[in-house]
């Protein structure tokens, strides 16, 4: 019997696990990046000559640099690199498509985010937030895009196994998401197929929604079903145990996915957007806590007897207090998507806490808990140069965070309730020149925070390069878990 | 009876494609498509006029600047930021807007009815040093701007692509858009013709013979907001 089932067992496999590597590096290059970038505009904020009279260090040139560097360089690199692990192992297949082509995508996606951030410092913007550069490198990202989703849908129609894992199919559902959003919100009409300017065929009103509907769901697609996906893989595979609930993660799958696409006009409260539209944004946008809390419990949960690994393994530890920032933002999100408490929060930096506690919180700890698990077994390495360096930097970087976002409430809060104070006389009690200036000292805590942040991101590096030039010690997967049946593996 | 079983969907990579397709694409299609059908969405008020030449220059400057990540341009309806930016925004006012400029944050004030509350003079100063007019501004200085001369080479094809996309420029308005915009850049000029085709364009007080980038982007912003006469304005006019 036991032969038997050693004869059926599939032969070894060669994946491709060069381009992974490439991909993941560039994440922690892009992290740095993206962090420094932060951390620079932060201390414009704080002190407006920091950007030396030049205008390509302006805060409104270099404030998508650093947007699209967080969330494209840094988390489209990690998205690239653990989709490419996640569904070649639990596929039981190599890349479809030849290396080359799996390289392409890789220098091809650099390019692409070279040519947008040297775009914005020169002064070609389209100005739609998360959706900035100009026509003809939005065409190269299309096609960048495509070779993409041919890539990993073709994986997954080779695939051996016969049941898609969850993980894929939130990754699947960000590829083809984030397609129709670019292109939707894209269209537009270029002056001259020789100039980079273009008009979008929306205008006003119709403009704001479509935008933010793309803006809304590229955090709701880029940053959390693709994440998502890591947290299914990364999760059960670091605590040696199988997904909480199969039923949840379906039912979860389905409600978010259909649910945040309607999500967008809580951009949009009390503006010249119709009532009717506003009203279904916000009604959905509260529904769209359920589907998101499912998702946080599955994984929570999913450590159901392996809680004692925490005490161990502190990049487990990133992931899973990721997915406690998941299901924070994703409560304080609906929160503020209520009109009234919108009507304070909206325009303040409120909303600058709450998306920094979803990209550092969640995000970026999740995508850092996945690399530190990630790099020993691509560079077959027995485990990480340092665990002390990794609960070092677990404990600068929450520290920062707290920073960041309490900063943020505060400063926020104070902005909403100082536009709309009224004094005894009935006249409006600030101007708001006297806002900006009372918010100054959160603004250097926040700038701290993001220093701290900043300084975990480094240490990281550090250690995993270390980790990368020790010698090789992992023979096959002898250093992983026991129970390596979880994850579909 | 029906049962609903998962493992088909799970066990077919097209299947789970195209449904996954169509679970995403309902609450775009209802939410965005009306806007597009339902007639009384953009209000029907008097005064909205396409931008002059040199506004939407500047204006091009506004967004590339990235002004927008700092200011919004919508007054929402509520009673603080009426009383302190004035009328709140209508979708009209925005009709020729691409891209649309509305914001998220205010890390400075609102900007949708700035547009006649400062003089020429007050714009050019603070554009130069902003914490010369008002101490406590995070404002960058942007006095590159009144050194970099407007490169207006292209600018009836930025005309003409706004009129594929349905604005109403006529052709007099594209075959006069190169001496419309040097004339609002010169307050010496006379601005007959230019407030003729263009009613409310703010001539600005720039060097003559050397139209600046920061000429146009004043001429925006001080259009901004003036277009719709409020007097002229019943609250029927404004259901949407």
């Amino acid at each position: 019997m036991a032969d038997a089932v050693l004869a059926s067992a599939p032969p070894v496999i060669s994946y491709n696990e060069e381009v992974i590597k490439k991909f993941t590096i560039a994440a922690m290059f892009w992290a740095i990046v993206a962090f420094s970038v932060g951390v620079y505009i932060a201390t414009e904020l704080c002190w407006p000559d920091f950007n030396f009279g030049l205008s390509f260090l302006n805060f409104g040139r270099l404030r998508p640099v650093h947007t699209s560097a967080a969330i494209f360089a840094f988390g489209g690199n990690a998205l690239f690199a653990t989709s490419f692990y996640v569904v070649q192992r639990t596929c039981r297949a190599r890349l479809a498509g030849p290396d080359s082509l799996h390289d392409f995508l890789f220098w091809g996606y650099q390019f692409f985010i070279v040519m947008a951030a040297l775009s914005y410092v020169l002064g070609f913007s389209r100005s739609q937030e998360y959706s900035e550069p100009e026509w003809h490198i939005t065409v190269f990202l299309v096609i960048i895009w495509v070779l993409y989703a041919g890539v990993f849908i073709g994986t997954l129609m080779k695939r051996a196994e016969p049941h898609i894992y969850v993980a894929n199919w939130f990754y699947l559902a960000f590829i083809l998401t984030v397609a129709v959003l670019v292109l939707v919100n894209n269209a537009s009409v270029p002056i001259s197929p020789f100039a980079a300017k273009s008009y979008v065929v929306y205008s006003g009103v119709q403009n704001a929604m479509v935008q933010w509907w793309y803006g809304h769901n590229a955090v709701g697609f880029f940053l959390t079903a693709a994440f998502l996906g890591m947290m299914y893989y990364f999760i059960p595979k670091q605590a040696g145990r199988p997904v909480y609930s199969y039923r949840l993660s379906v039912v979860h799958f389905w409600s978010l996915i259909f649910l945040y696409m309607w999500a967008g006009p809580h951009h949009l409260h009390y503006t010249s957007l119709p009532d009717w539209t506003q009203t279904l944004g916000m009604v959905f946008s509260i529904m769209l806590w359920m589907p998101s809390w499912g998702g946080m419990i599955n994984g929570l949960m999913t450590l159901s007897g392996a809680w004692d690994k925490l005490r161990t393994d502190p990049a487990l530890r990133f992931s899973v207090t990721a997915v406690g920032f998941y299901g924070m933002s994703t409560f304080e999100g609906p929160v503020m998507a209520i009109r009234e408490v919108n009507s304070l929060s909206h325009y303040t930096d409120w909303t600058i806490g709450h998306v920094h506690s979803g990209a550092l919180g969640w995000v970026a700890f999740v995508s850092f808990g996945a690399i530190y698990y990630m790099v020993p077994a691509l560079w077959k390495r027995s485990g990480l140069y340092s665990t002390r360096l990794v609960a070092w930097h677990y404990w600068i970087a929450t520290l920062g965070i707290v920073f960041y976002i309490s900063a943020m409430w505060v400063a926020g809060i104070m902005q909403g309730l100082m536009w709309r104070a009224y004094d005894q006389f009935g006249f409006l009690q600030y101007s708001f020149a006297e806002s900006v200036s009372a918010v100054h000292p959160y603004y250097v805590i926040r700038l701290c925070g993001g220093l701290l942040f900043l300084t975990g991101g480094l240490i990281m590096c550090y250690n995993l390069i270390r980790t990368v030039r020790s010698p090789s010690t992992q023979a096959g997967t002898a250093g992983l878990p026991a129970g390596l049946a979880v994850a579909g593996e | 009876m029906f049962k609903l079983n998962h493992e088909i969907i799970e066990k077919n990579v097209l299947v789970l494609l195209v449904l996954t397709v169509i679970v995403i694409a309902i609450g775009g299609i209802v939410e965005i498509v009306p806007l597009f059908t339902i007639e009384t969405t953009v209000e029907h008020v008097k005064g909205i006029r396409p931008y002059s030449p040199l506004e939407m220059a500047g204006r091009n400057i506004y967004v590339r600047e990235g002004c927008y990540l700092c200011h919004s341009q919508q007054i929402r309806t509520l009673k603080d930021e009426v009383e302190r930016y004035g009328h709140f925004s209508l979708a009209a006012e925005s009709m020729y807007d691409r891209p649309f400029q509305w914001g998220s944050k205010r890390i400075g004030p609102d900007l949708s009815r700035v547009g006649g509350k400062y003089s020429s003079d007050w714009h050019y100063g603070h554009l130069r040093h902003p914490q010369a007019l008002v101490p406590e501004s995070l404002m960058p200085r942007y006095a590159f701007l009144e050194q970099t001369r407007l490169d207006y080479s292209l600018i009836e094809k930025h005309l003409a692509a706004q009129r594929v996309l349905g604005v109403p420029y006529s052709d007099e308005d594209l075959a006069n858009a190169r001496q419309d915009l040097l004339t609002q850049a010169n307050a010496q000029a006379d601005q007959g013709l230019l407030v003729s085709r263009y009613p409310k364009a703010v001539a600005v007080p720039g060097q003559p013979g050397f139209p600046s980038e920061m000429d146009a982007l004043v001429a925006y912003l001080q259009v901004l907001g003036t277009m719709v006469d409020f007097a002229d304005l019943g609250v029927e006019k404004l259901q949407q």
